[in-house]
Order: structure tokens, then C-alpha cells, then sequence
């Protein structure tokens, strides 16, 4: 199966207008089954630049496992019980208001990477591409609510003063999760 | 295969692969990059997997983009087609491949384009298709055309298709833009030239390619796409 190395290709930006791929009427545009098991969530935010001015022309994606915390994917030792009803993948264009929102299910706690116990925090991986973003950036959404933060191992990586720009705020069933690129408040992002 | 969560067998892309978070000539990403730096993680279980299965439902036209309206679009028809391969080398079959483009007269079919070049009624510019069992995917579009943009005093983008892929999990998922051979806005393009390395930029520009083109039909191009891969680890050496 190996053939011979091959140099990666480059990222490029999604450039202004990702919205054009979105509108393709088939595909990824997957509405939220009712057959989807959990708790039904909205996750509502704003992406904002280093002045606090909206980004309107950037994409937010997400990914994330079911309500019991299993991801649709062969690499998850509990993939054979994933809800066949939801499927974990999101994506939406930001608006004039830099507003997105995703309807999802509340994801239940992962299981642990091999080696560990601890089971991770529910979470949800959020990747950001856009006009002025050469390179995506990826970053988690956690639920500010959940006593299971304190004992994440992907949080505990990150300085302590920080943690809080990756926690959702819950009001009725929506979790409000706005993300800084820049300055006051920056949102935390990863390398991957 | 086993199941891990050895970050060695995702090694990270060595440093200038890909573009830094914003540089000087590109204006947009001055306020939209971090200025923290980004906190390095190990591959969990919410990495290694992605949106790879299922991929959703598949039109048939979604891969003609000639043939989505009632007319043909006015342009240079053209076929693009490739390989999807990880770094070693081995395909990726059954990978979701999307493609996005201006029209023929450099506008794309959104509202906020204000480029001054018409839209044409039969063009929408976005398209679908799966990798097969060797991963290779073709595209039936028109040659889009360059844009301005207000980068910078007559600032052009330079003829382009955007494409968007999957790949395995959230690791190798790749954006990326691919270029037409000999275009003399190459050199002159903040976007192309965000990435560092010139090996790097040419591997952006697909091949004029004779034998995929068409007699008194299309003009063929090729291009095959590198993403990130699970390399062999000495562990796994054989």
C-alpha cells in the first residue's frame, strides 16, 4: 500500500465567500435528525476580530461525538454504539454579525486516549476558516456547567487564566460560545 | 490497526508547509490572527476521528459544473482531475472532494461579490464528487477568471479553484486553493505567496495535460492533492 513520500499540500484561505460552496443544495448540509438521541442544544456565537469588529465572511465547523460520548469513526473503540440517528459533523457561514449557530445534541464524556482512565469533559472540536485566515485555527468548546472540566487533561495543558475563553455559557438550551481571534479575551486555539 | 493516541503517527507538518497565521502583504489576516501562542496538544480520541463516514448524499451533477442550469455557462470548458494521496504516498479512496470557483468573468455567485463583471445565469461555481478505490476524483468546470480585490492598489487574484477535502479525521482535513500553470499573477499574489516555501506554492498549480484533454470538447488539467498522513512510526517498522 506505501508508494513513495509525498511533500504536503499547502492551506490556503477559504477566502470571502465559502458561502458558495455551502449553497451546493446536496451533501454535508445535513439537518439535525429527530431520530437523533440526547439533549437537543443550540450553540450560538459571535467570531470576532482584534478590534471586536464581526468577521461576516469566515465558516465554523464542528465535530463531535454523541450523546454518550461515542464518535461515528473506526478509531473509537465504542464506534459500534454510536447513535446511528446524529451525525457529529457541522458547518455554518458566519453572518453580517459575525453570528453562527449550530443545532446539535449535547455531547456525552469521550473516551479516554489509550493509556489513560480519566474519561475527558464533554467537548466540542470547532475548526475556523475564512477571508484573513491562511491557516485554520481549531479550538474546543467545552460546557462551562460540567464538573468534568476539572479534571480534562486537554484543559489542564492550557494556562489557567485562559481556560475560560473555552467555556460555553448555558442559557435554557443554548450555550452561548463567542470566539476572539485577537486581543482582549483571545480565544484559546490549538496545534494539532 | 490499532487504536492509539501516539502523536507520532501524525507527525506535525514541519514548519513553512503551510502559511503562518497572517503576514505583511495580506491585510485581511492583520486583526485575525492570535497573538497568544497556540497551545500544542496530543492526538485524543476527538482528533483521530472526523467527518469522515458518512458523507452525506451525493447529486449527480454535483461533479459537472457545466450542467447544473438549463444552459451551459459562458467560458473555457475545462476537466480537472487528480489523486488523493497521504503523505506516504497511499491513496485516500471515497473521500468527499468540493470545489468552489468564480465565473468565467471573475465573479463568484454571492451576494456580497461586488467585483463589476456579470454573473452568468447558468453558472453557480460549487461542486462534489467522492475519490473511488484509488482515490482519484475529476471535476467538468470553465476556466474561472482572475478578480481584483481590495488587497492593495490593483490587486488581482489570480485564476483559482477552491477546494475543501476530509480526508481520514480532523487531522487531514485540508482548504486549499489550486492555480493554473503559467499565470503571471503568481508572483504578485499576497494569498499564494503566504506560504513560505517556493516548492510549497508550486505544488498549488496543476499540469496542462494533453492526454486528459478532450478533442473539440474541453481543455484537461491534473492535480493531485497530499494530505497529512499516518506515517509508520519505528515502532511499526516491518
Amino acid at each position: 500500500m506505501m508508494g513513495e513520500r509525498r511533500a504536503l499540500t499547502p492551506f490556503q484561505p477559504t477566502g470571502p465567500y465559502p458561502q458558495v460552496m455551502l449553497d451546493l443544495p446536496t451533501g454535508t448540509a445535513i439537518p439535525l435528525s429527530a431520530a437523533a438521541r440526547g439533549e437537543r442544544i443550540v450553540i450560538a456565537g459571535r467570531l470576532l476580530d482584534g478590534s471586536g469588529a464581526p468577521i461576516f465572511d469566515a465558516m465554523i465547523e464542528t465535530w463531535q461525538a454523541d450523546a454518550t460520548g461515542c464518535y461515528a469513526h473506526p478509531h473509537d473503540p465504542r464506534a459500534a454504539g454510536a447513535d446511528p440517528g446524529f451525525w457529529g459533523y457541522r458547518r455554518v457561514a458566519t453572518d453580517n454579525d459575525g453570528r453562527f449557530l449550530i443545532e446539535t445534541i449535547k455531547p456525552g464524556p469521550t473516551s479516554p486516549s489509550d493509556g489513560g482512565n480519566v474519561r475527558p469533559a464533554p467537548h466540542v472540536v470547532v475548526g475556523i476558516y475564512g477571508g484573513g485566515i491562511p491557516y485554520r485555527y481549531v479550538t474546543r468548546m467545552y460546557f462551562g456547567d460540567e464538573p468534568a472540566n476539572g479534571t480534562d487533561a486537554i484543559l489542564a495543558l492550557v494556562p489557567e487564566r485562559r481556560r475560560s475563553t473555552l467555556m460555553a455559557r448555558r442559557d435554557g438550551n443554548t450555550y452561548q460560545f463567542d470566539i476572539r481571534l485577537q486581543g482582549e479575551g483571545e480565544t484559546v486555539f490549538f496545534d494539532v | 490497526m490499532s487504536v492509539t493516541s501516539d502523536s507520532s503517527i501524525y507527525p506535525r507538518p514541519a514548519a513553512g508547509v503551510h502559511p503562518p497565521n497572517t503576514t505583511a502583504d495580506y491585510r485581511s489576516s492583520r486583526l485575525r490572527h492570535p497573538k497568544e501562542p497556540l497551545v500544542v496538544i496530543p492526538h485524543t480520541p476527538s482528533e483521530l476521528t472526523g467527518p469522515a463516514y458518512p458523507y452525506g448524499h451525493l447529486a449527480a451533477l454535483d461533479a459537472d459544473l457545466t450542467k447544473q442550469h438549463a444552459g451551459e455557462p459562458i467560458g473555457q470548458r475545462i476537466t480537472l482531475q487528480g489523486r488523493v494521496l497521504d503523505e506516504d504516498g497511499r491513496p485516500v479512496p471515497q473521500t468527499l472532494v468540493e470545489i468552489w470557483q468564480a465565473n468565467a468573468a471573475g465573479r463568484y455567485t454571492h451576494a456580497k461579490d461586488n467585483n463589476r463583471a456579470p454573473l452568468d445565469p447558468n453558472f453557480s461555481g460549487a461542486g462534489r464528487t467522492l475519490t473511488d478505490a484509488e482515490g482519484r476524483w475529476r471535476f467538468v468546470t470553465i476556466m474561472p477568471g482572475a478578480y481584483p480585490w481590495p488587497n492593495h492598489y490593483n490587486a488581482w487574484r489570480p485564476r483559482h479553484v477552491h477546494f475543501s477535502l476530509f480526508g481520514q479525521n480532523f487531522l487531514t482535513r485540508l482548504i486549499t486553493q489550486m492555480y493554473f500553470p503559467g499565470d503571471p499573477l503568481h508572483a504578485l499574489d499576497p494569498v499564494m505567496n503566504s506560504v513560505p516555501d517556493p516548492r510549497g506554492r508550486e505544488r498549488l498549480i496543476c499540469a496542462f495535460d494533453i492526454d486528459r484533454t478532450e478533442p473539440d470538447w474541453a481543455l484537461g488539467f491534473t492535480w493531485d492533492i497530499v494530505l497529512r498522513g499516518r506515517h509508520a512510526t519505528p515502532m511499526e517498522t516491518r
